[in-house]
């Protein structure tokens, strides 16, 4: 499908949208005029189609340097008397929740709504924390979609809530929902005001004490006429199919729940939530009524559980609850059909067994995820290792790690990545182990990272005058979660030219003295540098600028040219050099032990040449 | 009735472009369908599952044993994901080997077609074995192997897409220069499994 129909698609269209491209759809039904994001998986692909179709559409849409400075971009727009749109990944909102929780005192006027998508099983994130709670912590709605056509109905829901509320509304998403495709009916395209206009009103956008102690009492009325408008939501409904067992859910777990009823013929009685926080008490109460026991299916935390577990102990209800506390469900990980099935089947003491399956009884090989062949972050460890070798540093270097795709650094034969917290942590704990040790700490982070949270720690080294080399892998992109710009290429988030950022400058400006900008392909040079940096005092840092070789290769492949390297058998040792140090995964060995290269693999990089002692490789003809 | 498959293979070889035809196929022939794809981290040289579902489901995933038809697009992924399949899926796999970079580096090994072949026969009655590798190369582009399998997908009995539709998603999905190899690859895979 183009992707364009997300935007020109008339009114009535059936779509096989993504969750995350119906999201797109919901905004242009909402009329929304400013939209804002730092890009992290599983919420990437809305930026990314945001970026082709919002200058047609006629919003405003920025990646913005981090999560905290999107969402403020989003809550002044809805201070405007815009409907705005901020999106992020779940550990995203952690970055934006200093302004986050603030803006739920201040509330909206243009509906705001703040999407965070999360990520059970952690698929590409450091954890799998349950953003549901943030609802709870700032005091905000909380909606939840199950499926691509409710991420565009339930958008057009959330923005009518949050102008009716004055609130900002949390939208949870979760990996399962973002990267789900399935059938979206199109409603009719809202054309979205340009400007707003912002009208003074301290009292009402300024929290100082006086102000944000009448606010922080607003904020729990608004969420008492909430929780009203929650009881009588069209987004919470209950299916009765019978029996005394309840069942309450929510999100991309109900899908499990609803095909195990109509799969087994469970008889139970569902609630799926659509409007999850304030939890709907009178609605749970109503759905409670001729009941048992109630089992909850949601993903990750008890959060709809513990809310059970209060209504039943408020109003000493004679209910049982089965959950997660009692072991009837998972407290981690994403569900699928067979763990929901087996909690219901629990639940009512069922006797569903489980269906024959093959099992697999031959070892199989690991495949973990890979940099790709030509990536200059390869080629950027290969030198830092050799360097380190030469000066007989061998083991005591330690290598703080950042968020991005040099993250896989981890892996051997490169092991360049020993310490990792969030987005920007690589410099801000090289500065903690620079004072704890004498260890030397060579800290890598990528070029749109730095700009997201790394210039702080960086200014930190210098004034706390700590002794570390951050390494900025500068690839000209935020290239692992689907090459969106940063802020040091010419291009914005509308299409438009827009002004690069010099990392080197901006470093120079904060003070370091030593910085040096190379180009990791020339591994000479490379390894040069690094040896010139471990050997020094203070702050060093080195600017390894090379584009990512998912842009590079777009190029080669638009000019046709494409080079791929070759091993000359005659002249190679088989020392596999290449493989155990370089770890190119175009190289392979084959049965009688010879060693190759992939055509269909190989970049035409070259790096491996300057590799190979025998000056074994040489370009295929 | 859900029909249910799921597609496995390595990042790169055309997977959720596949997952996708057969989604659009199937809005066109009338039917609800939802699919799950992989995104982000794993995409780098890793594993890519898609799991589709045609019919009345609510969720994407399916099940152990659950799945009508598995198209495993490297033999080794093919193990992996057989606990999705019972006695009576059809499996579909492409016998080309992709070693992972793990095996050069001396950390795993890699089983040998012979026997990965020998499991699949002594366990799944259905099974079709396609070096779709090399009916790609002979269409014209390595790059049309994911076509060979669709085309291996729709001959298989009880699937339920027409040809003529998937054929008319191919078309509107793929990118215009490329499209007589791929139906070329796509025709050849049909060929493969109906013989």
């Amino acid at each position: 499908m183009n992707v364009k129909k997300i935007l020109v698609a008339g009114e009535g269209e059936k779509l096989f949208l993504l969750g995350n491209e119906s999201a797109v759809r919901g905004i242009f039904e909402s009329g929304v005029s400013v939209a804002s994001t730092y890009p992290g998986t599983p919420s990437s692909e809305i930026g990314n189609v945001l970026w082709k179709l919002a200058k047609e559409y006629g919003m405003y849409f920025e990646f913005s340097t981090n999560e905290k400075v999107a969402l403020e971009v989003s809550a002044a727009a809805s201070a405007s008397n815009l409907r705005s749109f901020v999106f992020m990944k779940h550990v995203g909102l952690n970055v934006a929740s200093d302004s986050f929780m603030s803006t739920a005192y201040l509330g909206v006027n243009g509906g705001m709504v703040i999407l965070t998508a999360d990520d059970p099983s952690m698929y590409s994130s450091q954890n799998e924390q349950d953003n549901r709670i943030y609802a709870r912590l700032a005091g905000v709605p909380l909606i939840e979609p199950a499926n691509p056509q409710e991420v565009k109905d339930f958008i057009k829901y959330a923005y009518e809530l949050s102008e009716k509320l004055h609130l900002p509304v949390l939208f949870r998403t979760t990996t399962r929902v973002s990267h789900m495709r399935g059938v979206v009916n199109t409603g009719r395209v809202a054309q979205p005001p340009k400007k707003g206009i912002f009208k003074k009103a301290p009292e009402k956008y300024v929290p100082v004490p006086q102000n944000s102690r009448r606010m922080h009492k607003e904020l729990i009325e608004k969420l008492k006429s909430a929780e009203k408008i929650a009881n009588e939501s069209s987004l919470n409904e209950i299916y009765d199919f019978g029996g005394k067992l309840g069942i309450l859910t929510s999100g991309g777990a109900s899908n499990y729940v609803l095909d195990a009823v109509s799969e087994f013929g469970f008889k139970v009685r569902v609630l799926k939530l659509g409007f999850s926080y304030p939890f709907p008490e009178s609605l749970v109460l109503k759905f409670l009524e001729g009941l048992d026991r109630v089992l909850v299916v949601e993903e990750v935390e008890p959060v709809m559980e513990n809310d059970l577990l209060a209504l039943v102990g408020k109003k000493k209800l004679n209910l049982e609850v089965l959950g997660k506390y009692n072991g009837f469900l998972p407290r981690i990980y994403e569900y699928n059909p067979d763990i929901v099935k087996d909690g219901i089947n629990k639940a009512i003491y069922g006797k569903v067994s489980q269906k024959s399956f093959v099992k697999n009884s031959i070892p199989l090989p690991s495949r973990p995820p890979v940099l790709c062949p030509g990536c200059p972050h390869r080629a950027t460890y290969f030198s830092v290792k050799k360097a380190v070798k030469k000066l007989g540093l061998e083991g005591q270097v330690i290598y703080p790690s950042d968020i991005g795709c040099y993250t896989l650094g981890v892996q051997p034969p490169y092991e360049t990545a020993d310490f990792l917290l969030s987005m920007g942590a690589s410099i801000g704990t090289a500065n903690g182990f620079a004072h704890s040790t004498d260890q030397k700490v060579v800290a890598f982070i990528g070029d749109s990272t730095f700009f997201h949270s790394g210039l702080p720690p960086l200014v930190n080294a210098i004034h706390n005058k700590a002794n570390l080399v951050a390494v900025i892998l500068d690839n000209r992109t935020t290239a692992m979660t689907g090459r969106q710009p940063s802020p040091s290429e010419p291009i914005n988030g509308m299409g438009e030219d827009a002004p690069e950022i010099s990392i080197e400058n901006t470093v120079k400006g904060i003070g370091v003295e030593y910085v040096k900008t190379v180009d990791p392909y020339n591994l000479y040079n490379t390894e040069k540098v690094f040896e010139e940096a471990l050997t020094r005092n203070g702050v060093s840092v080195i600017i390894a600028k090379h584009p990512c070789a998912l842009i590079t290769d777009e190029k080669k492949r638009k000019r046709n040219v494409w080079i791929t390297f070759t091993i000359n058998q005659e002249k190679c040792t088989r020392c596999k050099v290449c493989i155990t140090d370089l770890a190119c995964p175009a190289f392979f060995v084959a049965n009688d032990g010879t060693i190759h290269i992939d055509p269909l693999i190989c970049d035409g990089c070259g790096v491996c040449t300057q590799v190979c002692p025998e000056h074994a490789i040489e370009v295929r003809k | 009735m859900i029909y249910k498959i799921h597609l496995a293979g390595v990042g790169g070889q055309g997977t959720i472009k596949t997952s996708s035809i057969i989604g659009e196929a199937a809005i066109k022939q009338g039917f609800n369908v939802v699919m799950s794809e992989v995104h982000g981290m794993a995409q780098r040289g890793g594993i890519v599952n898609t799991d589709i579902k045609i019919g009345e489901a609510k969720s994407p995933l399916i099940g152990k044993g659950d799945a009508n038809l598995i198209i495993g697009f490297e033999p080794a992924e093919t193990l992996r994901s057989l606990d999705r399949a019972n006695e009576n899926t059809f499996v579909i796999t492409n016998s080309a080997r992709i070693i992972p970079f793990t095996v050069s580096l001396g950390i795993s090994e890699y089983p040998s077609i012979e026997k990965i072949i020998e499991f699949l026969k002594n366990n799944i009655k259905n099974l079709f074995v396609i070096d779709a590798e090399k009916i790609a190369k002979e269409a014209g582009n390595i790059m049309s192997l994911n076509m060979v399998l669709l085309g291996a997908a729709v001959a298989i009995p009880q699937f339920p897409l027409r040809k003529d539709v998937v054929v008319e998603a191919m078309k509107e999905n793929l990118p215009v220069k490329t499209i007589e190899t791929n139906l070329k690859a796509f025709e050849k895979g049909f060929e493969a499994v109906k013989r």
